[in-house]
This record gives C-alpha cells, structure tokens and sequence, in this order.
C-alpha cells in the first residue's frame, strides 16, 4: 500500500484578482454559484483517496481556515490524518514562507509524522477534476524521482507559466519558468508528484542556498534537472483553469452558464463538496425571467437574470437586470437595477435604479494591469446609492459607502474607495 | 414528588428531547408506502422531521430520542448520526428508539405513551431535568426558549402547545382544549362539535420526573396514550397552554393538503418565517451543484434546488434536489421530487412526482380534482 500524503499550497496573495483578494486568501475567493476555490483541490483529493493533507496558509487566511475548519464537508475529520492547516510558525527553521518550496521546507516535520513514499504538491487556487492517483500510478511506472503535470497551452500564452521540455518518453529535459522565448507549448499546472525522500534531500539543499527564491518552478525543479534526475511530465488533457486575472476570473464562472459547460458539476462520481450556510431553495417569483444562469439557495429573483452566476442568498428586486455577471453571497440588489459585465463580492448592497457597466469601455485609472477586460469590480460590503451610474472597468473598493460618493456618475476606469 | 428548586425566567435547563416519529398514515398514499410520514419529503430539500430537529436543536437541546416503527428505513438514512443537527456528539446526541423483542415482552409500541415507556432507559439515564416531546409530521418554526420560561413563570406541570385555528383546519381532525386564562380545562380528542377553535399541536413540555411517574402509574394498566394520561390528571395538575400563534402545519392529513403545504413555500412570510428566523432548518447534504437554468426555460413562482436543470416552462411548483425539467417541456402546480426527470415535450400538471421517476417526451400526466401521485422509479 503506498503512502501518500497532499500539501495544498494556499498561501498566495493572488494580487491579480485586485479587491476580490484584498480581504481573503485566493483559496478563498468564492466560484461557481456556492464553492470557493480550494474546494476543486480539497475535493479532487478526497475523491483521489488521499485523506492526509495538509493546506499551507499565509495571507489572510481567517475566512479559508473558517471555511476548511475540521474538513466535514470533504469527510476530512477523521482520526487518522485529516486536514491539517499549517501556518507559519517560530522556532526552529520556522518564519515567514519565502517561497513555494520553502513553505514545505518548513513542514518537513509534519510530513515526516506520516513517513509518506509520495508527496503530491497542489495549488489551492485551481478550478479542475483531475485523479492524482493516475498521476502517482503513471510516476511509479517510469520510476520517476518527480513528476510535473502539464497541460498544452498556445504558444502565445506560453511565456506566462513554467514550461516544460520534454523527450517522447515523457521525461523532462529542460523546464522554463515563465520564459521570454519558450521551447514547447507544455506548461506546468503546478501540480507535483515527488518521492519524499528525494524532496526532502533538495529542499534541504535549497534551504541552505542562500541565492534561492525559495520557489519550486524557479529554483528546485531546474536544480534537479541540472543533476540529471528522473523528472517525467505528465499530461493533462481535461478541465483546468487558473482563475488568476479578474478576465479568467469572470471566463470560467460564466463558462458554467453554457448549455454544457466544461466543467461538470454533475458527476456523481466525482462531487465537489464545499462548506455553505443552511438555505432554503432558490425562489423565482412571478415576475422572474432567468435564463442561462446558475442561482443558487436563498436567492430571491424578482427581475431579469441572463448568463448569470447568482451565488447564495441573493436577492434580485423587481425590474432589475442582471446580465453576464457573478454575484456573491447575500448581496442585495433593489428594484429597478441593472447590471451588466460586473462582478460583485459578498455582502453587497445595491440601491434601486442603479446602472453598472454601461459607457464606452476606458482603461482603468487604479490599476490597469488588474482591472482590464471591460468587468466592473464591486468589494464586499459596499453600499451604492440610489441612481449611481457605473461605467465599465470600475472599481468600487471594499466597505465603500454613500459618502465615499463624490458624484453619482462614475465614468468608465473610474474608482471609489472606501475613505477611513 | 421531588421537591425541585423552580429556576427563574431564563434559567438553564437540561431537556432531552422526544420526537415521535412512528407513525403510519393512510391518508398519504404511494408516498408512504416505502417510508413513515415523518420522512416525507418537503419544500425541495427537506423532511417533514427536519423542522421539530431543528427547532429543538435551535432551542440548545442536544440530545434527541427518535421513536420510530412504521418503515424506518428512509428516516434513519436521512438522520443517519445526526451530524447536519450537530447531534453526532459524545455527550448527548441522537438516538433512534425502535421497538424490540427483550426477555419479558414483545410489543410494538401500543400508543405514544408506551412507545415513550418502552423506552425508559433514556429517560432514567442522563442529567435532564426536563423532556420536550414533538412530532415528526409537523412543520413549524418556534424558538421554544420562549416555552421553557412560560412554563417555568405559569408554574406548570405540563404545558401543552395550542394554535388557534382558522377556517383552513379541520377542527374534527385536532384535540380540542378549553382554556381558563392560560390554564387547561378541558381536552376533547377529536369531537364532532368542536367546543372551541384552539387545537393542541401535538407538543408537551414537562419534568422527567413527572413525565416517569405518569407513565409508570397509567402505561401497566393499560393506558397506551399520553395525551389521554393528560385528560385523566387535568385536574389533579397544573397544565397550561402556551398559545403558538405562528405558521404550523401537519404533514398527514391527505393528498391535496400535503401539496398545499408545499406550495407554502412560495409565500415570502412563510419562507422567512420557516427558514430565517429562529435560527435555520438544517438537513441531511446532498452536495449537489447549484441549480442550472437554460436559455429557453421559464421559471416563474417556483422553487428550484440545487442540483436541477431546467430547460422547459416550470409555474407554481416545487422542485426538489436534482430534478431535471428539459426542454419544451411543461410542469404547472407540481410537486418534482429528487431526481425525477421531465423528458422533452412532456406536460406536469396538479401533480406529485415521487423521487426518481421518470416522465417519457411527450407524456401528459394531469391530475384532475385530487393531484396525480407517482410512485417512487415510475417510468410514465
């Protein structure tokens, strides 16, 4: 019986997703109607049998380490293994995380507690349905030391990942982190396979090297090919998005509004578990047009929702349109509102007569590295009053309210921020 | 009687609480040919049991005896340890009394009364100083901390619940009661002339230690009824009504009333009432996704639960987990329980779905003055 052991890497910041992740960890972030992101990983291990995890916390993690809790949902409270959240800590070769791989550097001695033959390294910030125990069988039969999944990404996009060069029997010969000029069109998901023993030997190493980021793409894996080890790619040909911009962000969560979207929810074989508060079904009133949409329990739909994904607990008033757009948890909209091209966080209240994404598309003033794409931002709690126009590529800040509003037209890659 | 400390208003009481949940009931057809009234699906996710759970665990009562008989099976699944209650605990927690054969008797519980005595342990063993005893057939929200003082400031022995009931209530079908302020006179189990219109709900509240006494002294001889014990000591005791005046329903009184109860749900007050206030209704997880709906469907007055997919026209009705609604077809004032699937074209009208059945393309099925029951992997 091989042992194996799953260490989620949750830790990040996930700067891109601009005030979705100003408050909460990116495993954290909400996706798809009622999950959050580290729900996919969380799950694809339990459905894999892989009961020993342990999730790697850093940045912010109050709402991802009240959302894992004991594990319930993912049957993850057990007696033996589990879930087991591991933060930084002090004393001994403890401290801030530098780095992916100094972050597991760290928990040596956790991992160590259950003597494990294979170590799987997962993101918690991937929306995906993948088996890890093909990868670990398809590891063992090459006799591999590590093994890097890998999905074939166009060669355009290729210099935004960890690239991977491989020879026809699948061994990796040359990896590339985030290359100007990159070699194949195979990138890294982030997903590793490894022997333990055989980490355990380089991330000693690696943390002695005081010259190293730390990081598993940048220093370790090029390390190991450098001494001619057995690293093998592994292909993966189904489901996989990195939510990491708010563009792929909004992507993949209106993708699950198609008629048959790439993701399948329903597979009986293979559920998502999640940990959600107690509500009553979805409710559509007479006045309720909703189509191509995903509601969710709690919601209340008085108006018009169209390639939607309405989280829980949502109330949509009379009037309103809500068009190819994500709403969060517990937000209200009132009547008479419409909104376009938007995501909105948690908690979100929106007085009546409301326009959001309307104009001409602008860049936005804030910051347009983050906020591109023609979506509309809305923090959690903010309070938007009665008539305010929203232009495209806005960003309403976390907490904003009435006052925070200088004027009641909010011109295309405008923002208003909460004033303390 | 022991000579008890009364504690004032607000004070902490340990209560065990009794759900009787045995029930067989004739007047609910196919769909409780394979499962007790108590398990009777409700409002898209739920089980009738769900609600007098959830009410008690809400009250901060943490352990709970389900006295079961009629076809338990579905019940014991959907409870399972009690862990969506919070009630898979060390201390505490559930547990689901059968009847069973013993060294000197073999008897199938004979009345509420002796299900209750048959079942004496529990109520010897524990630290509770007090029991709550509910139904598992009616659905109602009720912060019952609100009893607990009533009883402890009337004084009373017993405090029985009691609704006034509207025209929408068959009088005939209730324990009728007589009040004298708050005070219990009179008690007449269902009468042809109805001396009031104040019904008792089927929910006592007492100490143990009474509530051993009485059937200690009434069960042996022959008196299987708890309520009956009741009447019988209306004098001697001090039994008050604590008059319930919220949403209150029960679960078997027939076929047409049954659907009315779930199209409840699509009235807001009652949706708030029921599910918001007091604290939630908690149920067994299904971890179905969140409902989908495509781009020709028409959803209007209805209630949609996670894991369905409706593609066709859904008016007035209510759609349990995993229902699948396809395209160009039609369900008006229905009931479409787990995992039924409405082919394409098909028409649903007046009707309860049972789980799992199927409605083939272009099927009508309409249920004229009673609503059409389908039974449970019916294939139309």
């Amino acid at each position: 019986m091989r042992k194996v052991i799953a260490l989620i890497l949750a830790g990040g910041h996930g700067r891109r997703l601009g005030v979705l992740t100003e408050k909460i960890a990116k495993p954290a972030v909400p996706f798809g109607g009622k999950y959050r992101l580290i729900d996919f990983t969380l799950s694809n291990c339990v459905n894999s049998g892989i009961y020993n995890i342990g999730v790697l916390t850093q940045y912010r993690p109050h709402i991802l380490n009240n959302h894992i809790g004991i594990g319930k949902p993912w049957d993850l409270d057990r007696k033996k293994g589990g879930v087991t959240i591991l933060p930084p800590f002090l004393g001994g070769m403890g401290g801030w995380y530098k780095g992916t791989a100094d972050a597991v550097f760290q928990n040596m001695e956790f991992v160590d507690r259950f003597n494990p033959d294979f170590v799987v390294i997962l993101s918690g910030d991937h929306v995906y349905a993948m088996d890890y125990n093909d990868m670990v069988d398809f590891h063992i039969s090459n006799g591999a030391e590590a093994t890097i999944a890998c999905i074939e990404v166009s060669i355009t996009e290729a210099s935004r990942f960890g690239i991977i060069v491989s020879d026809p029997s699948s061994k990796i010969v040359e990896f590339q982190e985030k290359p100007s000029k990159p070699k194949s069109s195979l990138a890294s998901l982030g997903i590793y396979v490894f022997n333990w023993k055989f980490l355990k030997e380089y991330l000693e190493r690696d943390g002695k090297d005081k010259t190293s980021n730390h990081d598993f793409g940048h220093d370790v894996i090029p390390k190991m090919l450098k001494d001619g080890r057995n690293l093998y790619s592994y292909r993966f040909s189904g489901y996989w998005r990195d939510v990491g911009t708010i563009k792929s962000y909004w992507e993949s969560n209106i993708e699950l509004t198609k008629p048959v979207p790439p993701l399948n929810l329903y597979d009986a074989n293979w559920r998502f578990y999640t940990q959600t508060e107690e509500m009553s079904p979805a409710y559509c009133d007479p006045n309720a047009v909703v189509i191509s949409s995903i509601i969710s329990e709690g919601c209340e739909i008085s108006g018009g929702v169209e390639n939607s994904v309405i989280f829980q607990g949502v109330k949509v008033g009379n009037g309103c349109v809500i068009r190819n757009s994500i709403v969060m948890t517990n937000s209200v909209i009132e009547d008479n509102s419409t909104i376009e091209n938007a995501i909105i966080a948690e908690n979100v209240f929106i007085s009546k007569n409301v326009k959001i994404g309307v104009g001409e598309n602008a860049p936005n003033q804030l910051d347009s590295n983050v906020y591109a794409g023609d979506i509309t931002v809305v923090g959690m709690e903010a309070k938007i009053p009665q008539g305010t126009v929203v232009g495209k590529n806005c960003v309403i800040g976390i907490g904003v309210n009435e006052s925070d509003f200088e004027s009641l037209e909010i011109p295309s890659g405008s923002f208003v921020l909460h004033k303390e | 009687m022991l000579s008890v400390k009364i504690p004032m208003e607000g004070f902490f009481l340990r209560i065990l609480g009794l759900i009787l949940a045995g029930g067989k009931s004739d007047k609910l057809g196919a769909l409780v040919s394979k499962r007790t009234s108590a398990a009777v699906p409700v409002f898209g996710k739920y089980r009738a049991i769900d609600f007098t759970l959830s009410n008690m665990v809400n009250a901060g009562i943490n352990k709970v005896g389900v006295l079961t008989q009629y076809n338990p099976r579905s019940l014991m699944d959907h409870l399972g340890s009690g862990k969506e209650w919070d009630l898979d605990r060390k201390n505490g927690g559930l547990f689901l009394l059968q009847p069973y054969l013993s060294k000197h008797d073999e008897y199938w519980y004979r009345g509420t009364a002796d299900a209750i005595y048959q079942n004496m342990t529990l109520l010897r063993r524990g630290e509770e100083s007090h029991v709550l005893i509910g139904s598992g057939d009616h659905i109602y929200k009720i912060d019952f901390t609100r009893v607990f003082d009533f009883h402890i400031s009337t004084r009373a022995d017993i405090t029985l619940l009691v609704k006034k009931m509207d025209s929408s209530y068959d009088l005939s079908q209730y324990g009728i009661v007589e009040l004298s302020g708050t005070r219990i006179v009179s008690i007449e189990e269902k009468p042809q002339k109805p001396k009031s219109n104040i019904a008792f709900l089927g929910i006592y509240f007492l100490r143990k230690q009474l509530l051993m006494e009485l059937l200690y002294s009434f069960v042996p001889s022959g008196e299987h009824d708890l309520l009956n014990i009741i009447i019988s000591n209306l004098n001697k005791l001090n039994i008050q009504a604590f008059v319930f005046d919220g949403y209150w329903r029960n679960i078997k009184k027939g076929i047409t009333e049954y659907l009315r109860i779930n199209m409840d749900i699509l009235n807001k007050q009652i949706r708030k009432e029921l599910f918001y206030n007091y604290g939630k209704i908690y149920t067994k997880l299904k971890d179905f996704p969140p409902p989908k709906i495509g781009l020709n469907a028409r959803v209007v007055n209805s209630v949609v639960s996670d894991g369905c997919i409706v593609n066709g026209k859904v008016e007035n009705s209510v759609l349990f987990r995993g229902a699948v609604v396809k395209a160009g077809s039609t369900v008006r004032r229905s009931l479409i329980m787990q995992e039924s699937t409405i082919e394409e074209g098909a028409l649903v009208e007046n009707a309860i779905l049972d789980k799992e059945v199927i409605v083939r393309q272009q099927m009508k099925l309409v249920g004229e003055n009673l609503p059409s029951v389908v039974e449970k992997r019916t294939v139309l």
